[in-house]
């Protein structure tokens, strides 16, 4: 067992499938010396050689294409994009190539691909380097979705986003990287399309994905002073998305509410809660609840960043709401 | 760096040998008949969507791809028939495409502008304009990562050379020296858009100077002259010496896809342009220099029919897809839900 931060987690996973693998490379904007806007590829440079950690000019849009026709052609590549609300720069090299080239050629190509993408809101960045964009990708038939939220998943789920055949968006929330939690470097890959449950409880199963598993974790401390023991499940992989644990849960305990750092309106948590609606909704004996970030973009000011960003006082005011 | 490039009119390429100027006609001919045919058979009604054809640009697709060997890449575009059938794509599986039929190249889920044979180096057509210059950007790194010695052939429009994705590529293809060539198409036209008025420069080549990179201008219609310029540019990439940017004068005989009258194409301009057609040009060339007699060329016209031919019925008789097969092939190792 190891305890990392999920910073160096993903470093760790990172380097070791390149171990493995020489067909594996990184690369992205300020990946090599300068170890990558957050730090998360220091020192890679040094093991790996400059052709492999690969510094690129600030060309988002080249960035993707290069690791989808890298790709094409036998290569593993990992991009980095240094904020996940650059991906606009690059979106159609994401969504209409890489995510369709499977499926327009008749499945005759793979493209073994990982996106990187630092997202959500916390450092004062503003509105352009701040967002949670799940939703504009989990809309998108041809790419698997990952969003871990210790450094364990992280590294168990790179290990698996990297071996697989498909492209891979893997979602890093930048408040996460210092997070730390203790693991087993050995493990296996961590499956997509399973969830962890962070905690059990009978009162009321709350769905929440990256940042939002720690404040659902907290407010699950507050809300149990009350006698309300909530189950918090962390999806780890958006799509694949595990349905039947979370309807499992909520067979248990008939309540749900969906926590996301998404703007609300026209997010993922959107959608888990109309599947739940059509396929659970018999288990359920009130509406189904979420709680995410305001609709409007991230605003700059600490003050004003904080009330937009859902948060554990949130998610316990939703949840009493619900009793 | 820029100049002009004219073999027809008399200029001579050292290794050119008889067979591959037979070669270079025989697939010049095998495209113009492929499209006529697709003309013909979209009014017809027998090919849904959108079609657009590469008819008069054939001797640039021809040119460059005698110049590749079979593991060599391309990338294409929206017009991307005489590519792919250049790169050695199977006129059958093309055809069959073309029409939605299971056995088409994509099982009939990616139609004319999709077509793709990565056992063939084709990396695909290309439904956005200006998406496949950072495609072969990554092939390029990746044949030069692996040390393969492969090259990879990019091929694209004037239209696209006002989209950013040419000027990420063609700078990131140069400051790697990646083995990629960049082949522009300027048949004057972005859609209906005459190149005087989407763009400010007449020679996209110049565009090379800002990359540092050689810019070449050559008769698109004079498929010597682009095999010359595109075997000196391919060389230069195979020896590291990184990409080259080739542009290629060359005019769109239809509209921008089958059903656009091209009202906006001066008829003075189309007249000009019509006589000069590939086609005429390289026959005229292979008679003028006794490389083949009038019956051998007729001859492999008539061959060129009947693989065509075969190709059509092939697609005509070819089973439409199952409408189970509509959630294969999303991903590798999951089958969507059916509705």
């Amino acid at each position: 067992m190891k305890t990392m931060t999920m910073m160096e987690s993903i470093r760790e996973a990172m380097s070791k499938k390149m171990r493995e693998d020489e067909n594996i490379i990184l690369f992205g904007e300020d990946v090599g010396a300068f170890g990558g806007c957050f730090g998360v590829s220091a020192g890679m440079l040094d093991e790996f050689g400059a052709e492999r950690v690969r510094d690129t000019p600030i060309s988002e849009g080249a960035i993707i294409g290069c690791a989808v026709g890298a790709a094409a052609t036998g290569m593993k590549p990992i991009a980095e994009l240094m904020f996940a609300d650059f991906l606009t720069v690059g979106m159609d090299q994401l969504v209409n190539q890489a995510a369709k080239m499977r499926y327009m050629f008749g499945g005759k190509i793979n493209l073994p691909m990982v996106v990187r993408l630092p997202i959500g809101a916390g450092i004062s960045a503003a509105a352009q380097h701040s967002q949670s964009p799940e939703a504009w990708l989990t809309h998108v038939p041809g790419l698997k979705i990952v969003y871990p939220s210790t450094a364990g998943d992280a590294y168990g789920l790179l290990l698996k986003a990297i071996e697989d055949d498909n492209p891979v968006i893997f979602f890093e929330h930048k408040l996460l990287y210092g997070y730390s939690d203790e693991f087993d470097e050995n493990m296996e890959p961590i499956e997509f399309g399973v969830a962890d449950i962070k905690r059990e409880g009978e009162s009321v199963t709350i769905v929440a994905t990256g940042k939002m598993v720690h404040e659902a974790l907290k407010a699950a401390e507050e809300l149990a002073k009350d006698g309300i023991e909530a189950e918090i499940i962390d999806p780890r992989t958006l799509f694949p998305l595990d349905k039947e644990t979370i309807y499992k849960s909520i067979e248990k305990t008939n309540k749900v509410l969906i926590v996301t750092e998404e703007n609300k309106r026209g997010s993922y948590a959107g959608e888990i809660a109309a599947m739940i609606a059509e396929e659970a909704f018999d288990y359920l004996d009130g509406p189904i609840v979420r709680v995410g970030a305001m609709n409007t973009p991230v605003p700059f000011s600490p003050v004003l960043e904080q009330y937009y960003i859902p948060s554990s006082d949130d998610i316990v005011k939703a949840v009493k709401n619900m009793f | 760096m820029c100049r002009g490039r004219d073999n027809l009119g008399g200029g001579i390429i050292l290794d050119l040998t008889k067979e591959k100027i037979v070669a270079m006609y025989t697939t010049m001919k095998r495209i113009r008949e492929f499209e006529t045919n697709a003309s013909r058979l979209f009014a017809e009604g027998s090919i849904p969507g959108f079609v657009h054809l590469y008819l008069g640009e054939e001797a640039i697709a021809t040119g460059v791809c005698e110049t590749l060997e079979s593991e060599d890449y391309i990338t294409s575009t929206h017009r991307g028939h005489g590519h792919i059938i250049a790169k050695g794509g199977d006129t059958k599986f093309m055809m069959a495409e073309l029409f939605g039929k299971e056995t088409g190249y994509c099982k009939g889920k990616g139609g004319s502008m999709h077509i793709a044979d990565a056992t063939k180096g084709i990396l695909g057509a290309n439904g956005i304009v200006g998406a496949g210059h950072n495609i072969a950007v990554g092939a390029g790194l990746s044949v030069k990562y692996r040390k393969s010695g492969q090259v990879c052939a990019c091929f694209f429009g004037d239209g696209s050379t006002n989209q950013g994705t040419f000027h990420e590529a063609l700078n990131m293809a140069s400051i790697w020296k990646l083995p990629v060539v960049f082949i522009c198409e300027n048949n004057l036209y972005g859609i209906s858009m005459h190149q005087s008025r989407h763009q400010a420069i007449q020679d996209v080549a110049d565009r090379a100077v800002a990359y540092n990179i050689p810019g070449v201008v050559v008769d698109g219609n004079d498929v010597l002259a682009v095999y010359e310029a595109a075997t000196e540019a391919v060389a230069r990439a195979r020896n590291g010496q990184g990409p080259t940017l080739i542009e290629c004068k060359t005019y769109r005989h239809k509209g921008h896809f089958e059903g656009d009258p091209a009202i906006y194409k001066p008829s003075e301009e189309v007249a000009q342009w019509m006589a000069k057609d590939p086609l005429p040009r390289i026959t005229n060339y292979i008679l003028d220099n006794d490389i083949l007699t009038k019956e051998e060329v007729e001859r492999i016209d008539l061959e060129i029919r009947e693989e065509i031919e075969v190709a059509i019925k092939f697609a005509e008789e070819s089973p439409l897809p199952s409408l189970e097969s509509i959630v294969e092939d999303v991903y590798t190792d999951i089958v969507e839900e059916v509705r």
